[in-house]
């Protein structure tokens, strides 16, 4: 069992206190942002915004809806961050289910930002010693028994830590108890072989810019192609070494009494 | 034996302006951070260097393990006097390849941490293990040029008596490199598009970069060769016009059958535009080159073969374009074209890269080698005559 956290769009009131709690948890500095005439603010994650809430108007089975969706870290259960990190920078958590990320191995080849499928990791551009960004799901606050911040400070109950299993229980029920309020989907549960965090939304999830996955694990085929390298590598060894035994035999009856006959080792 | 020195005008004078506007423009990335030179940002994390130089640089670089194969273990020994240049261009390929990683890395002094984090799962750690070996390795199979020319015998006897088993593993190192540069791309299975994405992406690039070894080497003796006035011998390149289309062939069969067995071959008529880079890719990089390949007359020809081999180059590098770059998707709200920068880098290391080759090819018995020193069985006593 690890943790999650449920975001219930139907009570979010998009007052963005995740969005301040996180910066000051993290001690992010503010942006600089220019008004481009949405609600999102800053527009999107980055190296100082671990998370963001989205603003958008959505006209949904004949109603109009004003919704949000607070983005951040999925902490997924089979993070491609984790899959794609060469060095094990990225490491997820088994007790808690947290993505964590380890600056002391990392050496910035940014292949987590590339393989993440909801394209979350952030990369600090401007610094002449880069390293990756993103939310940690409060990893220190959970492992010390507190809430993560932003949970911690919501204050419509809309971000709800849990077991994840109960999470998807509790969605479930909130669903099943106004089935004209939400969407009939547990985002999180199956996508890219489910993520900690959990969202149930009233609008279409694409409508606010979810990306529509599949179940697969996207660490899975990778995670086939690394297992049978050593195997396809001796293959190509004992190969390459047979037939360069065989072409040398050949050469060698057809050379009998050659003063080049005695050969060195084959290799081996 | 030195050749006459002859002077070279435009050329590197050319080459040495390119390589050096690399070089404040690397001053700039390590004040300021990649966003000050680059236009890669959050919604795109690779770019051009990647494409470029990491992927078509070490596919281009295929060249030196087909050919050391091709001669050492199946014993050409037709296409012994292209080897050590094949090899050669291996080694500068993955010369562009470092250097245009310590500009990309964001902290490229920390990169030995991948030989103590060892994160095995991560096809970037077979990626990053296999650089750094197969220059290793490269190194040692250029060095015979190297004590050759300096006439040391005993380090050139050793190289000699490992030889064999240095050439298997370079071979065993840059097949395992070729696939895991597909394998890394399987991570990707929902932002690559499905067009390019499949399971057997590493069995792809690995095909597709032996078909193209052979052709780089036909680039690479062809350019040199009118440089340097020492041409190959027409036949030898033909010989390797002649294996080309069999490569080809197999990498056409496999994308195909892989499109149908997925049932989804309607998507090279139905998933517009991508489908026009699909077919603009395996049209001119793969059918046309089989086929003109397979016209004697063309294959006889050293324009022809020329021609051709570029066809297949072309052909490889769009490709890899089209599944490092282009068809991945990039994040919402993010655009990406490369910033002058980006280019300046590339280029540069591209230059530097050459001068390195120019001066070797000067300074080293590389192409005039004569083709005995490494010859059957892995032994070098000749090689103090050069
Ligand atoms: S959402 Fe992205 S960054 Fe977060 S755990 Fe999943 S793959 Fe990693
Ligand atoms: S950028 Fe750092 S954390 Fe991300 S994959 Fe590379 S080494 Fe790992
Ligand atoms: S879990 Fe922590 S780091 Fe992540 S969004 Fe919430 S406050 Fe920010």
């Amino acid at each position: 069992m690890s943790k999650g956290v449920l975001y219930d769009g139907n009570r979010c009131i998009g007052c963005r206190s995740c969005q301040v709690a996180c910066k000051s948890w993290n001690r992010n500095p503010a942006e600089d942002t220019t008004n481009k005439g949405g609600y999102d603010n800053p527009p999107r994650l980055s190296a100082t915004t671990f998370t963001t809430v989205r603003f958008r108007e959505v006209d949904h089975n004949g109603k109009f809806h004003w919704a949000f969706a607070k983005t951040q870290c999925m902490h997924c259960l089979h993070p491609a961050c984790e899959g794609a990190c060469p060095v094990g920078a990225l490491k997820r958590d088994k007790d808690t289910g947290a993505v964590v990320y380890d600056d002391g191995r990392c050496f910035g080849c940014r292949y987590c930002m590339v393989a993440c499928p909801f394209g979350i990791p952030t990369f600090e551009w401007d610094d002449p010693l880069p390293w990756i960004r993103k939310c940690t799901f409060c990893s220190g606050r959970l492992d010390g028994g507190l809430e993560p911040a932003c949970v911690t400070a919501c204050p419509t109950g809309a971000l709800q830590l849990g077991e994840r299993e109960d999470l998807i229980t509790e969605a479930r029920a909130r669903i099943s108890a106004s089935p004209d309020k939400y969407v009939d989907h547990v985002y999180g549960e199956k996508e890219a072989g489910g993520t900690s965090w959990l969202y149930i939304l009233p609008v279409p999830f694409e409508e606010m810019g979810f990306p529509a996955l599949g179940e697969e694990a996207p660490t899975e085929n990778p995670h086939i192609a690394m297992r049978t390298l050593p195997y396809y590598a001796g293959g190509v060894v004992v190969l390459m070494a047979g037939f360069y035994w065989l072409t040398k035999r050949k050469q060698k009856l057809s050379h009998t009494g050659d003063k080049h006959g005695k050969k060195e080792g084959v290799a081996k | 034996m030195m050749q006459q020195k002859r002077p070279f005008p435009y050329g590197t004078l050319i080459l040495s302006i390119v390589a050096l506007v690399s070089v404040p423009v690397m001053i700039i990335r390590y004040l300021y951070g990649l966003g000050a030179m680059s236009n890669l940002s959050d919604g795109r994390a690779w770019g051009l260097w990647i494409s470029f130089d990491l992927y078509c640089g070490v596919a281009l670089a295929a060249g030196g393990f087909t050919l050391a194969a091709l001669v050492h273990i199946f014993n050409a020994e037709k296409y012994h006097p292209v080897v050590r240049p094949a090899i050669l261009t291996a080694f500068l390929g993955y010369i562009i390849v470092i250097l245009a990683l310590l500009v990309d890395l964001g902290q490229p002094w920390y990169i030995w941490h991948i030989m103590i984090n060892w994160n095995i799962h991560s096809p970037l750690f077979e990626v990053g293990w296999c650089v750094m070996l197969y220059t290793g390795v490269l190194a040692l199979e250029m060095s015979p040029a190297l004590f050759e020319r300096l006439h040391w015998r005993i380090p050139l006897r050793f190289i000699g008596m490992i030889q064999i088993p240095l050439i298997i593993a370079g071979i065993v190192i840059s097949t395992g490199h070729q696939n895991s540069l597909g394998s890394m791309l399987l991570l990707l299975p929902y932002t690559l598009d499905p067009l390019w994405y499949t399971p057997i992406l590493p069995a792809l690039f690995f095909v597709s970069a032996v078909a193209v070894g052979p052709a780089m080497v036909i680039l690479e003796s062809t350019l040199s060769g009118m440089a340097f006035g020492h041409a190959v011998k027409l036949d030898v390149l033909s010989g390797l016009g002649r294996i080309i289309p069999f490569f080809l062939g197999i990498y056409l069969i496999m994308k195909l059958a892989d499109l149908a067995a997925a049932g989804q071959l309607d998507m090279i008529v139905n998933s517009y535009p991508q489908n026009v880079y699909w077919l603009a890719e395996v049209i001119v990089g793969v059918v046309l080159p089989m086929v003109l390949f397979s016209i004697p007359k063309i294959r006889n020809n050293r324009a022809g073969l020329f021609g051709t081999a570029l066809l297949v180059i072309g052909g490889l590098i769009f490709n890899r374009f089209n599944v490092s770059l282009l068809w991945q998707e990039i994040r919402p709200g993010y655009t990406y074209f490369p910033h002058w920068m980006e280019f300046a880098v590339s280029a540069g290391v591209i230059a530097w890269a050459i001068i390195v080759f120019m001066l070797a090819i000067r300074l080293l018995p590389i192409s005039e080698h004569r083709g005995e020193a490494e010859a059957p069985a892995g032994r070098v006593p000749e090689a103090a005559a050069s």
